[in-house]
């Protein structure tokens, strides 16, 4: 099974990983993405610019709306993503250790796959 | 003159036995000698359709994987300028085997493989991984592209779990025979994960994945050359058979999933039910009766009847309940309490299904849903069974599954 663990952060979590201070945090961080390529899990994962670079395209009648900014605006918002490749307990134990910060935490989703089973 | 073979179909069914002869000569390097082969594996898939087959394929495989591990040590140890290491680790080549003649050793070279490639620290994915390279012949690219991951993320998979097979102690040897079941047990599941994978992905048009199925038969049907009297092998051979023959009905046109009651069964492959009815009838003949042989039994029954209302559920039902008794799992009675729905009436199956409620292993399965959803719907409750449907579609991690249960979902709707 492949899951997406989506990282939801808030706008101070990424300050917390410079400095010193974020030595540790990034130390963690490496860690688990060494982890994970080198048990040969990994699938993919980027991170994400901030929102306020969004473009949100709203679908509706007639021309599309384009505005700028994410979709809804909330406390926490999508960060990045990792795909992995394993079983639920697995990725939620990943999720499990990533490095605490501020308000942030992590979604674990299973994608959706194209093979069915008899029915 | 010699017969006209696939070259490609060659390399695959040789490699298990170069590689096995090639990790007996040189113990402890299974590693190394695992890349190897795939080098000269590539090497002749490169010059065999240009320049003809060798004159003996299999020494000829064997001669250059064996030039290309002394290579690779070579080079290694030039970098670490120690030559004398490479002289310790040269072959004796008095001691190698002719390469012209048939190695009796082969035989169990290709059973020792598979234990290894099945070992029991490696995760299923490492095992399905390593089990396809060693032994399939496949590269790694084309088993990334089977199981849709970059080719890193697999090569990555290949090499820890050879690792840890090295770190775990693992020999190129035979399992102790109180070992043997155990570790059979886990190579039959490792096939019929491999075969699962690319018959599921048959709905879709994933022909490439779809390959699997048939790699897994291959694979099962030299294991059953290999091990002739283990009837469980005949029976997960059986099982395969009898499954992949309803390959072309269970999906139409557009990719959707056709229920078994309603496929067209003049599209089933006769053939291979054929072969696989004999090789069940066998394998229960001879016994020990596993769970392999009863499921290729109740495909068998299936296969056997002419419609979906003249099949023989009684007999169905039986065989369940020996499967309960014999590999008891909460989707073996599942699939029990739509036997008992079709011989005792929707209502006592529906009674089974509530000893699954709780049941952890379930939850969030969509399956129990969708299978109380269909008894709801024969027991004339089109109410629940249509709401039942749509549990089963959220949670549902398949979209071809999803579609279907949606459909049946809006079915009830219109009445």
């Amino acid at each position: 099974m492949k899951y997406m663990l989506l990282i939801y952060e808030n706008p101070g979590t990424r300050e917390t990983f410079s400095g010193e201070a974020g030595a540790e945090l990034m130390a963690t961080l490496n860690e688990i993405m060494d982890e994970v390529t080198k048990s040969g899990e990994l699938v993919g994962t980027q991170a994400l610019a901030d929102p306020s670079t969004a473009k949100s395209v709203r679908l509706g009648e007639g021309s599309p709306a384009i505005t700028d900014g994410p979709f809804a605006e909330t406390k926490e918002y999508l960060g990045g993503y990792l795909v992995l490749d394993c079983d639920l307990d697995r990725a939620v134990e990943v999720a499990g250790r990533w490095p605490k910060t501020g308000t942030g935490g992590i979604e674990v989703r299973p994608l959706m796959n194209t093979s069915g089973e008899d029915v | 003159m010699r017969e006209r073979v696939d070259p490609e179909e060659l390399l695959r069914e040789l490699t298990p036995q170069v590689l096995g002869a090639l990790a007996r000569r040189h113990p402890g390097q299974f590693d190394a000698c695992e890349d190897a082969v795939q080098e000269a594996l590539i090497d002749a898939a490169a010059q065999w359709p240009r320049d003809g087959l060798p004159e003996n394929p299999r020494g000829w495989l064997l001669a250059v994987a064996s030039r290309r591990l002394i290579d690779d040590w070579r080079s290694e140890s030039s970098r670490r300028n120690r030559e004398d290491e490479v002289a310790a680790l040269e072959p004796d080549e008095s001691r190698l085997p002719d390469l012209a003649e048939e190695d009796p050793g082969a035989r169990d070279d290709s059973l020792r493989l598979l234990f290894l490639c099945c070992h029991p620290r490696l995760t299923p994915p490492s095992q399905i991984a390593l089990t396809l390279r060693a032994i399939g012949g496949l590269s790694t690219d084309e088993i990334a592209a089977a199981f849709l991951v970059p080719e890193a993320t697999m090569a990555q998979r290949i090499s820890r779990a050879k690792q840890t097979i090295r770190r775990a102690g693992g020999e190129f040897t035979m399992p102790a025979a109180e070992e043997r079941g155990e570790r059979l047990r886990a190579a039959l599941h490792v096939l019929y994960l491999i075969f699962n994978e690319g018959y599921t992905a048959s709905a879709g048009a994933q022909l490439r994945r779809a390959d699997l199925s048939r790699e897994a038969i291959r694979l099962v049907r030299m294991l059953a050359r290999l091990l002739p009297t283990e009837s469980e092998v005949t029976g997960l051979l059986a099982l395969m058979l009898l499954t992949d023959a309803r390959r072309d009905a269970r999906a139409d046109e557009a990719g959707d999933l056709v229920p078994l009651a309603e496929q067209d069964r003049g599209r089933w492959d006769r053939e291979e039910i054929e072969e696989g009815m004999a090789l069940v009838d066998a394998a229960l003949r001879r016994g020990p009766t596993g769970p392999y042989q009863v499921q290729a039994a109740i495909s068998a029954l299936h296969s056997e009847a002419p419609s979906a209302e003249a099949t023989d559920w009684p007999q169905i039902l039986a065989l369940y309940r020996v499967l309960d008794q014999l590999d008891p799992s909460p989707i073996v009675t599942l699939n029990r309490a739509v036997a008992v729905a079709m011989v005792e009436g929707p209502e006592e199956g529906l009674a089974l299904l509530v000893t699954l409620d709780g049941d952890e292993r379930l939850a969030e399965h969509h399956r129990l849903a969708a299978v109380r959803a269909h008894l709801l719907e024969m027991s004339g409750d089109p109410i629940a069974a249509r709401d039942g449907f749509r549990e089963a579609a959220r949670l549902s991690t398949s979209l071809p599954e999803r579609r279907h249960l949606e459909r049946r979902a809006a079915a009830l709707d219109e009445e």
